[in-house]
């Protein structure tokens, strides 16, 4: 007679043989990972290497840890969930994958948030109220210096940069080599803040009249039989100079997603408004501007906060001096030069909430269009 | 290479041993200095009684202990910020070396980036070095109000460190009668650099007088040489503070030092009427039309490492004075493009030379204009106290001032030792009638390091109107309390 094995049984059987075989695994994964940041975090590990072998040893080595690691956690712990109830599991899974992200935003951004709002309110002179550091911001003549350039900052730059990239990909749409006219464009995108800065700094340079000008701008000057113009030492015209490198940076942002949006607008559309007789002009502002003005929207918005958190071409370019300070490099000196703690951590918070309502205009257009929920 | 360390740090630990043997005599060690300004001659009598004895003494206790090989095998870290894989961490790498060889202890030294933020936040996370040197009296007394630095009163030899420091290093280094920092290594500023040659050729004299110096500037603009100042401040995130310095170095000339120490300190206002009349006279050289090459313009563009650019053109000096620091030299014209000094076009002494930036009012004698910098100690161990110790002795210098760029805060220093342009700085600084530390370090950093800077960037882009109004701005920015 044979044995009857009942199929139940083994199913069992093997799920607690592989759960427990799972287990071991995740707590491996974890010692290994574990042992890994020790290994990082010990300045000896490397020491031996010699200085440029040990930096990319350590920077392979957190590569590794970083990229693979959360991979590996992943992978181990939706395990481990498979292994319970299925009910249980279901409700279990989704945390899994957002509570980590949840615990970064939170130690990383909420809880410094909400530390720098505390402190700009307690870090203050002894025997003054809370609102001693915002005080002295609004009354301090750099600070409104500050305040007062954010404002042309914000007025300008988001503007200009919409109109050049939307003019440019209402053009470019009708050009044979579209794709390479906006590639150019769309270059400086890719430089960053600084490494900009430092390019127009060179274009602004100013030598003595008459002698060789290394700027382009004075060169060009000059070579029209101009007089040379110290272009950073200007006022006001330093700011405006510094402004035209966050639209030259953004222009490019614009132009593409402008140029996708004009072309998600439907031919029949424009085609219809043409046969009803609309010029061209009649066209672009009636017709094209309209339907895509979410994408407008979402590009002026984006670039209004890159503007308003504007802090390294003014750092490198004239440090925020005669007058060109702005709110960001503010802060920075008082936390870093001066070590005025509650007074940087009242612009941080300023300069927070003047974000915070473009970025609830952003949000919302987003929303409209149906990006997010 | 290795060889050469070796015999530099020979030669310093004999130059420290005969030094020993030769000041032990007078100096009172065991007695902590009870007997103050004992005369340092008669090597004879009593030359081998002090306490140590063995080796032959120092004046300091735990120094002489450690030379004994009482704290072989420990460890001392010390922190600086002498830039890592400069010449000067190899300098001052080298100027550790004769006191691990003569102790056995291990001094680790590690050059940091970022210097000051980097030791604020080991203070602040309650992991300090042993020792760090600092370069603003004002840090050290922020430390040493949190309690962060240990009190040397306590136990170092202070008058021996009284009779070895010049320009009033150890009150500089003391906050309410107690000592916390050692200063050891120092900058002058009052000096302008000319071209020799050029100067020699046009029958120019380098001017002893501020009379003199404007009668040569007008000289210079009436025989169309060009402009006789070079003068620029652009500096990155510093920019200004050359302009600073002129002030500083101006009120040092014509007010008592008394009126100099009660501007840092805020005790009169940052515009008194000694101050505007300090900005006044430099008014007279920076804004007179023609003086200043290129005009404000020029001043505020062009980068301070440039300043001096037209001295060097082609076609001879465009400009022809600048008052700078002795570290300009590796920026004159072509010099920029070596790094060896002995290969630079033009060398200081030969090509260039300096004058002393002249007085002004008699009254106020011959002020020198400088910074310096210091050690302050965070853990109270023998073997720590021991490195402090050595760097208070002159000694300490020898390896570096050998390698050049150096100028000891200690003035019983030789100068023999020295090599131009320092030798001529340290007897400038000797025969300084006092001391003027630079004072925009030791006021609060959001004025020092803030509105007296782009104070005076506003001034000179203004072509130097409105001297009150800019003087009245920073006073108004000074912080409270």
């Amino acid at each position: 007679m044979a044995e009857v094995v009942d199929p139940q049984q083994v199913v069992v059987e093997r799920r607690g043989w592989t759960a427990g075989r799972d287990f071991l695994i995740a707590v491996a994964v974890f010692a290994i990972l574990w042992l890994g940041l020790r290994l990082l975090r010990n300045p000896d590990t490397f020491a031996g290497m010699g200085p440029l072998a040990g930096k990319l040893a350590q920077a392979l080595l957190a590569l590794a840890l970083g990229i693979g690691g959360i991979w590996a956690v992943f992978i181990v712990v939706n395990t481990l969930v498979e292994h319970l109830p299925v009910r249980v599991a279901e409700f279990v899974r989704p945390w899994v994958f957002v509570l980590p992200a949840l615990f970064v935003v939170g130690v990383y951004l909420v809880y410094p948030a909400i530390r720098t709002i505390i402190q700009s309110l307690t870090e203050v002179p002894e025997g003054e109220g809370f609102l001693a550091n915002y005080i002295d911001a609004f009354t301090d003549p750099d600070v409104q210096i500050a305040l007062r350039n954010n404002v042309i900052w914000l007025l300008i730059a988001p503007t200009a940069s919409v109109i050049i990239g939307l003019a440019f990909a209402a053009l470019a749409d009708r050009v044979k080599r579209e794709s390479l006219a906006k590639t150019f464009v769309f270059m400086p995108l890719a430089i960053s803040m600084v490494g900009a800065s430092v390019i127009w700094g060179f274009m602004y340079a100013w030598k003595i009249p008459g002698q060789p000008q290394v700027g382009l701008v004075n060169a060009v000057i000059q070579g029209l039989g101009g007089e040379p113009i110290a272009i950073l030492q200007q006022v006001p015209l330093n700011t405006f100079a510094m402004i035209v490198i966050m639209i030259w940076l953004q222009v490019g942002f614009a132009m593409v997603i402008l140029s996708a949006a004009i072309k998600g607008v439907p031919v029949e559309l424009t085609e219809a408004a043409r046969i009803d007789g609309a010029s061209e002009l009649q066209n672009f502002f009636k017709i094209l501007v309209p339907s895509i003005r979410g994408s407008i929207i979402t590009v002026f918005t984006t670039i209004a906060i890159a503007v308003l958190k504007v802090f390294d071409i003014v750092f490198v370019l004239t440090g925020g001096n005669l007058d060109t300070e702005v709110i960001a490099l503010r802060m920075y000196d008082e936390m870093f030069r001066f070590r005025n703690f509650g007074q940087a951590t009242a612009m941080a918070v300023i300069l927070f909430v003047a974000v915070v309502p473009i970025m609830i205009i952003n949000v919302r257009n987003l929303r409209k269009q149906g990006i997010g929920s | 290479m290795k060889k050469r360390k070796w015999s530099i740090a020979l030669v310093a630990l004999a130059m420290l041993l005969a030094a020993c043997a030769e000041s032990s005599g007078g100096s009172t060690t065991t007695a902590g200095g009870t007997e103050g300004s004992t005369t340092t001659a008669a090597p004879s009598e009593g030359s081998t009684t002090t306490a140590a004895g063995s080796v032959g003494a120092t004046p300091y206790e735990n120094l002489n202990a450690a030379m004994a090989g009482d704290y072989a095998g420990t460890t001392v870290e010390i922190v600086a910020q002498w830039a890592p894989d400069g010449a000067e961490a190899e300098s001052f790498d080298a100027a550790l070396q004769p006191f691990r060889d003569a102790t056995g202890i291990d001094v680790q030294w590690n050059p940091t980036v970022e210097y000051e933020t980097a030791l604020q936040v080991r203070v602040d996370g309650g992991n300090p070095p042993d020792l760090a040197q600092i370069a603003q009296p004002g840090k050290m007394a922020q430390y040493a109000a949190a309690g962060s630095l240990v009190n040397l009163s306590d136990w170092f030899n202070v008058d021996q460190l009284t009779q070895d420091l010049c320009c009033g290093f150890v009150d500089m280094g003391s906050v309410d009668g107690s000592l916390y920092g050692v200063f050891w290594k120092t900058d002058v500023k009052s000096i302008v650099w000319y071209p020799i040659q050029a100067f020699a050729d046009n029958g120019y004299e380098p001017p002893t007088t501020w009379d003199e110096m404007i009668a040569l500037s007008d000289q210079i603009v009436a025989d169309g040489n060009g402009s006789p100042w070079c003068i620029s401040i652009e500096s990155e995130a510093a920019d200004g503070w050359v302009a600073t310095d002129w002030m500083e170095d101006i009120l040092l000339r014509t007010a008592p030092l008394e009126t100099y120490t009660a501007w840092y300190n805020h005790d009169i206002a940052f515009n008194d009427p000694a101050v505007l009349h300090a900005a006044e006279l430099m008014h007279q050289i920076w804004f007179t039309e023609g003086y200043a090459y290129g005009g404000s313009d020029y001043i505020n563009a062009t980068f301070i490492g440039n300043t001096q650019d037209p001295m060097f053109d082609a076609a001879g000096p465009q400009c022809w004075m600048q008052k700078q620091a002795a570290w300009i030299p590796g920026f004159w014209g072509e010099n920029k493009d070596f790094t060896d000094p002995a290969e630079w076009p033009n060398q200081p002494g030969e090509d260039v030379g300096f004058f002393y930036f002249p007085p002004i009012d008699e009254a106020y004698g011959n002020p020198v204009l400088g910074g310096a910098d210091m050690f302050v100690m965070f853990n109270d161990r023998p073997e720590v106290r021991a490195l402090l110790e050595y760097l208070a002795t002159p000694e300490s210098a020898a390896p570096w001032i050998e390698r050049g760029g150096f100028l000891a805060a200690n003035k019983n220093v030789p100068v023999e030792s020295y090599t131009y342009p320092n030798d001529e700085l340290a007897t400038m600084t000797a025969n300084a009638t006092s001391f003027g530390f630079d004072a925009s370090d030791l006021m609060p950093a959001d004025v020092g390091a803030g509105t007296f800077w782009s104070g005076m960037v506003d001034w000179v882009a203004a072509n130097g109107e409105g001297t009150e109004a800019v003087f009245q701005g920073i006073e108004d920015s000074w912080p409270a309390g």
